[in-house]
This record gives structure tokens, sequence and C-alpha cells, in this order.
């Protein structure tokens, strides 16, 4: 595992389990992933690949009653984040790390003035107090990009669109200038122009205030104009990362292959077929020994059920776990629209 | 908001206007002739024949009637030396209402305390407790609770006078057995309404920013729970109204509903259906009251207006 | 980093055929609705035990409380007044000697002949205006809902004191003043889930393919709303039970010589002091009747409720 000197942010083995009627929901199975100052790593996979879990475990939002934390460990700022008290965790939210949810409809207090959502964390981690506090959220939602902040400020949730709204909880996650900012599917919810504007709008962000940031989506189109590394998530774990360009063009998994594959392309014609990839995540009631996608590959081998490949490493940042790169693995080129994809 | 507000008062007083009707064409159906009380001077009695219009056609004593309650006149007593309705009413009002908003605000308080903390300690011992209490006290209804309080805490333990009003420790027993009821449905409600607060996004939201437990539960999540407790306003006014006809008898009160009971009892038409009058409009009131409430609370209704 | 692997042999990497209908199997045998939500029923302790008390209750009420006693509600015997609790007669006698074992289920029966007839009314005429003021939609739904607003303001128990002043007090008359005063909260259901069901893609199927209105409300519509018809009729018959009660308490239900369970647990309370188990025995039927019928149309609801489906 690299430990790069430039991570702000490492995540070691991470194990995530909910207790539930039916009973242990393993969501995040061994998952190991950094992210380096300034950069934006993309966590990519589908509902169910145990991205948002892992995500709301680097700031403990999981609902305590039911989650257990099985191992692994999350380092920021040289200490294990999983071992903090409340107390320090408060401390954290919100000045060292923030998020942003996905759903800007119900994300924000339907009684509680926007401006008001704003101050509230400054008061409590700035110090700063009423008019001062308020000038600040009117600056913060100008940085967001919303017109009339002076008058917006005063506003209910209810009288912004959609796409105002993500901005709002945007502008609260940046108020504390927080190192991390965690956006879980950020766009998912927003429509496809709303989509490129906030995705923009996190893009000028980073480059004006050095956030680093993690992208939790489903969306690779999404993947492409914003991050800088990626990890693929399949069944919990980590299945594949590296560099953007590294993941685009030279992709080592056949989860990724299929990913990429299935993305619909504007120059794409009508006799190039898109191609799904079959079947439904695995259970996370009963996870399956080996490779969690062997289910789904078409180039399942008997051993990928058996067992959990090792990685293989194919630069300083890319590695992916597949019995494929096994040397006793038969050849295997990866589909015609993978390669090369521009 | 103004036209939201006028659109309910507009229904209420329909509403109340159809009740004040039925009540008329129930009191024709009525047997027995007014006013056959032997008390009454011919000359009394002719004035309140010629008051009610009683020897004129229906359709003119219906106005009549209306024009009448619509200044507050109930009508006269059958049985009461004919004393006017009105008058008896408000007489006894002051009891009722003490020993009433005594058992809400009571019940109001337990019920909230309940109801927040076996939320926020789900499945623990209080909040299986709360639960517990809550179903019983809806269940078991006042008519049973009153003669067991009366029994346990009267009688046998002393602790309460039974019967009567003379003192404010009368109005324990039956402000108690009213405010269990009161006590269970606003536990219930507060419950249920904090448990889908505390599951929403913007609580999740307000924990990241780093706010201490205490404050994302007082200034997001009570806020948004307690905004529907308003609703509970009518339910409990109608208990309240039911409620009081059964303690006042158990515990031989002389309120409202003691007085109405006893109407019942003697054929007392007309002070049976002013009474229902009185009630009914209490209840369209509560009604009202309820909804310019509702409607002040919410933002979401106040900012922009419309949206039900 | 390297785990440990069991000794790897070429023939581990041959291919396998990958069921594609393996990755599309979901976890679990797909159960209908009604089984599923029978299924979470009755994980709920307290609804299934309400329910087996409920059973419990209507038998003794029915079949075996008469059986058990021999003497009628009727029957009195001033030589055998106020007798405590023992046998033969289990729950004691009254002022008038007669058998409160006896009295206690025939007033059970009473109550809940009562509640039944009064929930039928209540649901047909409820059903019944919220389905059409629902499916109509429009101006039809618009006046028929005015009405509503209007009606909801007339507190229910005040008018079916009213009309039991006006006729007299029967069991089918207090049945029809109950059932007829309460359909409003189910109309209003109905008429929700009318407006929710219409616009959904099975509906509009079925009227593409020629559906008439009727019909489509029949088959379709209707029995989709089921869940909360059902779930609001179970939380109708304690409501009943208990205005029946309440109106038998203030001298308006059932009267004398008849025996119900307001009026049984009227005459108890008055006679709290010195006998007081002729309050306690109709009490207790009545309150577990209430409480178990709660329980049930909470556990109900939730079963039904899809936002609970894991």
């Amino acid at each position: 595992m690299s430990e790069n000197n430039d991570s702000i942010l490492t995540v070691n083995d991470l194990r995530i389990s909910f207790s539930t009627y039916a009973g242990e929901v393993q969501a995040v199975r061994g998952a190991s992933f950094d992210l380096r100052r300034g950069e934006t790593l993309a966590i990519v996979g589908e509902s169910g690949s145990g991205k948002s879990v892992a995500a709301r475990s680097i700031m403990r939002l999981n609902p305590e009653a039911n989650t257990i934390v099985r191992s692994g460990e999350i380092l920021f700022e040289g200490e294990d984040i999983l071992k903090h008290s409340e107390r320090r965790m408060q401390g954290i939210r919100g000045p060292k790390i923030a998020m942003v949810f996905q759903d800007p409809m119900t994300s924000l207090d339907p009684t509680m003035r926007v401006g008001r959502q704003i101050t509230e964390s400054l008061r409590k981690h700035l110090g700063m107090k009423g008019r001062q506090a308020m000038e600040r959220a009117v600056e913060l939602l100008k940085l967001v990009g919303i017109p009339n902040a002076e008058e917006r400020v005063r506003q209910y949730p209810h009288q912004f669109s959609g796409g105002m709204r993500q901005r709002v909880v945007i502008a609260i996650a940046l108020s504390c200038d927080p190192q991390v900012l965690i956006a879980d599917e950020p766009t998912t919810a927003l429509d496809v122009t709303i989509q490129a504007q906030i995705l923009e709008l996190m893009r000028e962000l980073q480059d004006r205030i050095g956030t680093s940031i993690v992208l939790i989506t489903h969306d690779l189109g999404v993947v492409a104009g914003t991050a800088h590394r990626v990890a693929v998530m399949y069944g919990g774990k980590i299945v594949e990362t590296g560099t953007v360009r590294e993941i685009f063009y030279n992709p080592q998994m056949p989860y990724t292959w299929g990913l990429l594959a299935s993305i619909p392309l504007p120059t794409a014609d009508r006799s190039q077929e898109l191609i799904p990839i079959p079947g439904t995540p695995p259970n996370a009631l009963d996870p399956p020994k080996g490779c969690p996608f062997t289910a789904r590959c078409p180039y399942a081998m008997k051993v990928c059920g058996d067992e959990m490949p090792d990685r293989t490493t194919f630069s300083q940042e890319h590695w992916a776990a597949c019995w494929l790169h096994h040397p006793m693995a038969p050849k295997v080129v990866p589909p015609v629209r993978v390669r090369g994809q521009r | 908001m103004l036209r939201y507000v006028a659109k309910r008062l507009f229904y209420m007083l329909i509403t109340l206007f159809i009740i004040i009707s039925i009540t008329f064409f129930i009191s024709k159906l009525l047997p027995g002739t007014p006013f056959a009380d032997d008390k009454l001077t011919p000359q009394t009695r002719a004035q309140l024949f010629e008051k009610y219009g009683l020897d004129e056609p229906i359709p003119v004593q219906y106005v009549k009637y209306v024009f009448n309650v619509a200044q507050g006149d109930l009508g006269n007593s059958f049985y009461f030396e004919s004393r006017p309705v009105t008058e008896m009413i408000l007489q006894r009002a002051p009891v009722s209402a003490f020993i009433g908003v005594q058992a809400v605000l009571f019940g109001l308080v337990v019920g909230l305390a309940l109801g927040i903390v076996s939320a926020l300690r789900q499945n623990s011992f209080l909040d299986t407790a709360a639960v517990v209490v809550a179903v019983l006290g809806v269940s078991v209804p006042t008519f049973v609770l009153g003669p067991l309080m009366q029994y346990w805490l009267g009688v046998k333990l002393g602790l309460f006078p039974i019967a009567f009003f003379e003192s404010w420790l009368h109005s324990v027993l039956p402000s108690l057995a009213l405010s269990v009821f009161v006590v269970s449905t606003v536990a219930h409600f507060v419950r249920s309404q904090m448990l889908e607060v505390l599951g929403q996004d913007y609580v999740t939201l307000a924990k990241s920013k780093g706010l201490s437990g205490l404050a994302v539960i007082v200034r997001h999540v009570l806020r948004n729970a307690m905004i529907p407790l308003v609703t509970v306003l009518a339910p409990l006014t109608v208990f309240l109204i039911t409620g009081s006809l059964v303690v006042e008898q158990i515990f031989s009160v002389p309120g409202i509903g003691e007085q109405f009971v006893s109407s019942i009892q003697v054929n007392d038409y007309s002070m049976i259906l002013g009474t229902t009058i009185f009630l009914s409009a209490l209840f369209i009131i509560a009604l009202l009251i309820q909804d310019i409430l509702y409607g002040i609370i919410d933002p979401r209704i106040r900012v922009i207006g419309a949206k039900e | 980093m390297e785990t440990q692997h069991r000794d790897l042999t070429p023939d581990l990497f041959e291919s396998i055929e990958i069921d594609s209908q393996e990755g599309e199997r979901i976890a679990g045998p797909p159960v209908g609705f009604w089984k599923d939500s029978w299924i979470r029923l009755k994980k709920n302790r307290g609804a299934v035990v309400s329910l087996g008390l409920i059973v419990i209750l209507f038998l003794m009420a029915f079949a075996i409380g008469p059986l058990l006693s021999q003497y009628g509600p009727y029957a009195q015997d001033l030589s055998r007044r106020y007798i405590g609790p023992s046998a033969p007669f289990w729950f004691g006698t009254d002022e008038f000697g007669r058998d409160m074992w006896t009295r206690v289920w025939a007033g059970t029966r009473v109550s809940l002949y009562i509640a039944f007839l009064a929930a039928l009314l209540d649901v047909f005429v409820g059903v019944t205006y919220g389905a059409v003021s629902g499916y109509r939609g429009g101006r039809t739904d618009n006046v028929m809902q005015r009405g509503v607003e209007v009606l909801v303001g007339i507190p229910s128990l005040v008018i079916a004191i009213l009309a039991m002043i006006v006729f007299r007090p029967g069991i089918i008359t207090i049945s029809i003043a109950i059932g007829l005063t309460g359909w409003v909260f189910m109309a209003r259901i109905v008429r929700g889930r009318m407006l929710q069901l219409k616009g959904q893609e099975f509906a509009l199927a079925s009227r593409s393919l020629g559906a008439s209105g009727t019909r489509l409300v029949r088959r379709h519509l209707l029995p989709n709303s089921l869940g909360p018809i059902i779930v609001n009729l179970m939380f109708t018959i304690p409501s009943a039970i208990f205005a029946e009660s309440f109106l038998s308490f203030i001298g308006l239900g059932i009267q004398v010589p008849e025996a119900s369970l307001g009026s049984l647990i009227s005459d108890g309370a008055s006679k709290i002091q010195t006998t007081p188990y002729l309050l306690w025995f109709p009490a207790a039927v009545f309150s577990v009747i209430m409480i178990c019928f709660n329980l049930l149309g909470d556990g109900l609801r939730d079963a039904f409720d899809p936002r609970m489906r894991k």
C-alpha cells in the first residue's frame, strides 16, 4: 500500500457492517484508498457497492445503533478517526471534513432560514457572532453563485430550486474551509444541465480554496471531467484504482471494462450496441467468497469464485485485483469499445 | 395567508349553520310542548311565544331561530323555570373549563416529555414502557379510568376527594382522569413524529456540521417534529367535550357536561339542543384555531401561501 | 499485501460458464403482497397476541360464555343479590340477583354486534363516497370534498347523541347513529388512495385495454386500497364500541334490562364503593377489546406499509 506523504486521508482495510433484523449486512469488506492534498478522488460503483457507507464512515455519520466497525482504520492528521470520541468528531465535522449530500430537496431543514443554516457552523466553529456571521453567509452564497444573496439569505429552502439548494448545501459544507470535502452523489438528483453547473462549481472552488474532494458517484461521465484519481468499488471492496487517464485508457479489470462499455457515447452511431452488465450486485447478507464480481463476469474462472485475487500493480498509482493478471491465467483482450476510449 | 384564513372561516360558518339547522329540525320533531311549565304567567308565556314565533309557520320560526342563536340566545330551559339556556351554560362554564384546561396542560407536558424521551432512547425499557402507557391510555376509556381512580386514589388511599367541587383538590382526580388520554395521544404522536424526523436527511446534514447532539435535537428535530402537534388540537377538543360529560358525572362536578347529561334524563330539549350548539361551536372554533395556527407555524405555508 | 493462497493449479484458471440468470437471482423467494404482509404481521408480537385475544373473546362471548352459564341474563332472583365472585357466579350477581357472568358476555355480544354494524356502515358509506370522489376527480371531487370539509366540523358523538334523542334507542338505531357519523375519515383515506392509484401505470394500462370506470375501480383500484381500508376498519371498531358504551353511560344507549358493556360499566361505576366487582369485570373485558383492536390496527398498519420493507 503506497503511503504517499501527500495523503491527507488514508483508509486502510475498512470493514463496516450493519446489524439488521435479517442478519449482518456486510456493506464494506476491506476497502483501502487514500486522498491526496488538493486532488479529487472519485469512488465509483453501483448502488449497493458500499461507497456511501464508506464515505459516511469517514465522518462517522452512520447510524450509531446498528453500525459495527469490524476492522480497519481511517487516518486523518496522524490519528485514527474511528477511535475518536464523539466530542472530537464534532470538532472535525465542519472545519476539517465536510459533506455534501445527494438529495438537495431533503438535505436542508425546511423550517429554518437558509442563512441561519449556514451561520450555525460559523458560530460554533469559528466563533463568529451576529452580523459578522450573516455577512460571511452572504459572501458564501455569492461564492457558490446564488444571485441576490442578501435577500436570499433570509429565505427558506422551499423558495429555492433544486440546483440552488445544492449550491446552498455546498456553501454550508465549505463555510469553515474544510480540508476535505466528501460529495456523496452530489449531482445524481439533478437535471443534466444543472449537474454540469454544480460540477463546474466544485472544480472552481477546489482551484480557489484547495480543498481535497472525495467524489462518490455511479456515473463515469461525471468522473471524466472532475476527478484526478479513481477508485472502483464493487461488492464492498475496491477492485481497481488509478489516475483518470489510466482508468479510462488502460482499465485492467472486467468490471471497469463493463462500466466503461456501458456509457452511451454521443459520438457513437446506432450500430454500436449499448453493453450493460447483466445481473445485480451480490447479496450483502451473504457475500460471495472470492471476487465479488464473479457471478457477472464474462471472463470468470474457477478460482475467481474460490478466492479473492491479489493486487497487481501496473504503475505507481494503478493497481487492480483480478485473477486475469495471474501468470497462469489465459490472455484476455478487453472488448473493443474499451480500448482507446476517447 | 389571509385567503387561507378567510376560507377556513367560511367553512366554519357554514358548518355552524348546518348544525343550527339540524338542531332546529330536531326540536320540531321532539314531542312535548315548550313552556309547559305551570309557573309561567300568561304574559310571560305570550312573550316567549312571540319571541320564538311558536304560533307562526315553520319557515318563519326557522329564521327567528337562526337569528336568535346568532345573537347568542339559545332558548329557554324547559325544566328550570324557563331560565335562558345560554345563561345556564355560561354559569357552569368556568368549572368545566378549569378542569379541562388543567388536564390538557398537564397532559401536554407529560406527554411531550414521554414522547421525546422514548423517541431518543428507542427500544430501551423507557421506550417500551412509554408505548405501553400510550396504548393503554387511548384504549381504556375515561369512564373506566374515572371510577378506578376514584376507588384507588380517592377511597382506598384517601388522597383526594372524589366528588363535588369545593376546592382545587377536588379538581385533581377529574383532571387526572382526563389527562390520561391526553398524555397517551400526545406521547404517541410526538414519538412517531420524532422518529420520522430523526430519519431525515437534514438531520444527518446538521450532524455533519459538527453540531452537538443536543443542538441538533433542539434546533432541528424538535422544531420539525412539533409543528404537526397542532393537529392534535381538534381531536383533543372532541375528547375534552365528551370526556367532561363522563368525568363530571362520575365525580359529581357541577359543570356543563353534568348539566347536559341531566337535561337528557329529564328531556329538557331546549337545554339539550342549546348545549349541543354550544359544544359544536366550541369544536368548530378549535378546528379553526388549529388550522390558523398551523398556517402560522409552518413556514412552508406562511411564506409562500397555498400548498396544503 | 500478499495473502496466503492454497496451491494454485492450472485447472483453476479454466473459464466457467456464468449463469446470467444466477446474476439476476434475487435473494429470497418472491412473495405476494398479502403473504408478505402476513409474515411481517406475525413478527409483531403485540399484534399477534391481540389477534389471539380477540378470537378468544369472540369465542367466549358467542359460544363458551353462554355454554358455561346456567342462568339467563335477565333472570332475576332477589334472594341472591350482590353475591361476590364465587362459584357458580363467576362474576358475581347484581342488585337484582342476575348472574353477571351471563350478563357480561351478553353485553359483549351486544357491543360487538353494534360495533360491527356501525363499522360496516361506516366502511360502506365511506368507501363509496371516497371512491367516487377520488376516481371522478375534477368538479365532482371538488364538490364532494367541500361537503367533507363541512361535515368534518360536526363532532360526531354530539350528532349521535342527538340522533338517539330523536329515535328510540335500540341496537339498530345505535348502530346507524354511530356508523353514519364516522364515515368521513374512511372517505378521506379511500379518496387519497384513489387519487394515488389512478395515475399509476397499471391503471392506465387497464384503461387503454378498454376497461370502463366502474370495472377499473372494482377490479383494480379497490383491491389495491384494501390495505388502508382494513387498517382503518381495525380502528373504527374500537371507536364504535367506545361510542356505544359512551352513549350507554350517559343513558342514551342500551336500556335496561338489556345489557351492553357500556351500561354494565355505568352501573358498576355507580356502585364502586360497595360492590366494585360489578365494575371490574365488564371494564376488564371492555379494555381488553379496545387494547387488542388498537394494537392489531397498529400492527396491520406497519405490516402494510411499503416503506418498511427491506
